[in-house]
């Protein structure tokens, strides 16, 4: 296939992608806006005020950073692993396959479609957090950078889940029994400074940790992880991810008898 | 339009597939399709027709065997030959949510087109098959029908030089059944191959030039229309008179057989060998005068039967 045709393909199921996620607006960006908006209203502005700084500063701006990416996070997740699924689902995925497409303009297209909604959902949450607090950014590029690697990381997840998924049932497992507890268990609400040595050792081996942190050292300029390091393993994770993405894709699981 | 050659749109060498739960559907199917060809794929459900279609578009996989489409490997030359590929499902494949017009251009963007060219196909086989009208509609809300007449009209946005169409009418009401196979014939006028699996045997009769009968994952006939059609031994003619019949027609010849259907019509069955002349004159001499003539028997059917049966 020209290399301009792969472009007009790509294009076209990144465009597919957005048009879905918009006109469902109501299921795919509210949500998250409203949850994550009670979240600065409890966890931070009324509660917040009770506790006083995290990591020397005040709760409020301490959480902002990791709620922001905790919704990144799950909605560029479920972007593509409903998206893909439903395209499964409804055999519309047939549409591409029978087509001459390459299988990785298909998966870099259902990423982008993920990334995408990331952006436009942190941008929401970004836009609201406004209400609450004052938001300065320290490192305008790096905190761009660290979204983009990490709506790329969960929308590959998501990709391989709804590769394997044979029912609905199957995209919620992992966002419910895998993806909730390593949010919440990352660092969005707490320093892991605050855990025993034995809580600091787990928390390293939680991917969510470097994400949040090193989005979270954009913002304000801390974190409790070395950032090189952080991004050099938010890299890695891509790469696999995509390496084993390609790999099943390739191979026609959940796809081809 | 395209170049008329005289190879073979599609090849198939000693097809096998096996599915994973052990069912052999495909047990060494040898096939050729010249191009140009309007050809039928007929067989009972579960022969195998859909698994033929599934590897020739890539869908299923092979457990061995090759295909060739104009020439050209589908394992080795995937671009190439997919892009001359253009298939319509059995099964509704395309987004419920969609809008017509969008399903179109996707699909369009998918083989590398876009701007004015992919919008120029885009209206150009939607008001072809009826339902530019409908094309900012979502797609649950057209008939069955028109889903199908969507699926011809996405398959054939980039233009493919072969259009594989697994039971395209199913369901269709009869209207609209002859309307698509004028489309149809049009298309294979203009030199597009096609390849019709149906049910509707005499639709394959009168679209297809040449045909090939499945069952059980093997081949047990392929032939041209023609030469499966002169196979038929008898033929059964059923006669409307003007006038009430008194007495049942009497050809005082063993190989006629007459058979009464009620006050104004009456069957006659007899080899396809003879001329039907004959019987006007027999008619004529007994003051039986026909108001209309037509074949009982679904010919093709008959001849699709026995071939299972003989297998």
């Amino acid at each position: 296939m020209l290399a301009n045709h792969k472009y007009i393909a790509f294009e076209t199921i990144l465009i597919k992608e957005i048009r879905r996620f918009t006109r469902i607006w109501l299921q795919t960006l509210v949500p998250p806006a409203i949850t994550i908006g009670l979240y600065f209203l409890i966890f931070g502005n009324l509660i917040g005020r009770r506790i006083g700084e995290m990591g020397g500063y005040n709760y409020i701006d301490f959480i902002v950073p990791g709620l922001i990416m905790m919704a990144v996070i799950q909605n560029a997740y479920a972007n593509v692993s409903s998206s893909f699924f439903s395209n499964k689902f409804q055999r519309c995925i047939e549409e591409i396959l029978v087509s001459p497409v390459p299988n990785y303009v298909i998966l870099l297209g259902f990423v982008a479609g993920g990334v995408a909604r990331g952006f436009a959902v942190g941008l929401i949450v970004t836009i609201m957090s406004l209400f609450f607090t004052s938001l300065h950014i320290e490192h305008v590029f790096l905190t761009l950078f660290v979204v983009l690697l990490t709506s790329v990381v969960f929308s590959l997840a998501g990709f391989i889940n709804a590769l394997y998924a044979n029912t609905f049932d199957d995209i919620s497992i992992i966002p419910t029994f895998v993806l909730t507890p390593l949010i919440y268990l990352g660092g969005v609400f707490y320093s892991i400074e605050l855990l025993p040595a034995f809580g600091q050792w787990i928390s390293a081996l939680n991917p969510v940790l470097y994400m949040v942190n090193t989005f979270r050292y954009g913002i304000l300029g801390t974190s409790d992880v070395n950032i090189f390091w952080a991004l050099f393993l938010l890299m890695l994770f891509s790469a696999g991810l995509f390496v084993t993405a390609l790999y099943l894709l390739r191979r026609g699981t959940g796809l081809r008898q | 339009m395209h170049n008329i050659n005289p190879q073979n749109a599609i090849s198939i060498r000693n097809l096998q597939k096996t599915y994973a739960n052990g069912h052999q559907a495909l047990k060494g199917i040898d096939l050729d399709v010249q191009e140009n060809d309007f050809f039928a794929l007929l067989g009972p459900n579960g022969a195998g027709k859909s698994t033929i279609i599934g590897i020739i578009s890539t869908l299923v996989r092979a457990t061995s065997g090759s295909i060739q489409v104009f020439g050209q490997d589908v394992a080795t030359h995937v671009y190439e030959t997919k892009l001359s590929l253009g298939v319509v499902p059995q099964e509704i494949n395309f987004s419920q949510f969609e809008k017509v017009g969008d399903i179109v251009m996707t699909q369009a963007g998918y083989y590398g087109l876009r701007g004015a060219l992919a919008r120029e196909r885009t209206e150009k086989y939607l008001r072809k098959l009826d339902l530019w009208e409908k094309r900012d509609n979502r797609s649950r809300m057209l008939s069955g029908g028109m889903k199908r007449r969507l699926m011809i009209a996405r398959a054939l946005v980039h233009e493919p030089r072969l259009l594989i169409l697994d039971e395209p009418t199913a369901g269709v009401d009869i209207e609209l059944r002859r309307s698509m196979w004028e489309f149809l014939q049009e298309l294979n006028r203009n030199g597009t191959t096609i390849i019709l699996t149906t049910h509707y045997l005499e639709e394959a009769e009168n679209l297809c030039r040449n045909i090939a009968i499945i069952n059980q994952g093997q081949i047990v006939e392929n032939t041209s229309m023609r030469k499966l059609l002169g196979k038929l031994a008898r033929q059964t003619l059923v006669f409307d008179t003007c006038e009430e019949l008194t007495l049942t027609p009497d050809f005082n010849d063993p190989d006629i057989e007459c058979l009464r259907i009620d006050s104004h019509s009456f069957e006659v069955s007899m080899s396809t060998s003879r001329d039907i002349n004959g019987l006007f004159s027999v008619l004529s001499g007994q003051g039986i005068l026909i108001k209309a003539m037509r074949n009982k028997t679904n010919r093709l059917e008959e001849l699709f039967l026995s071939s299972l049966k003989n297998q």
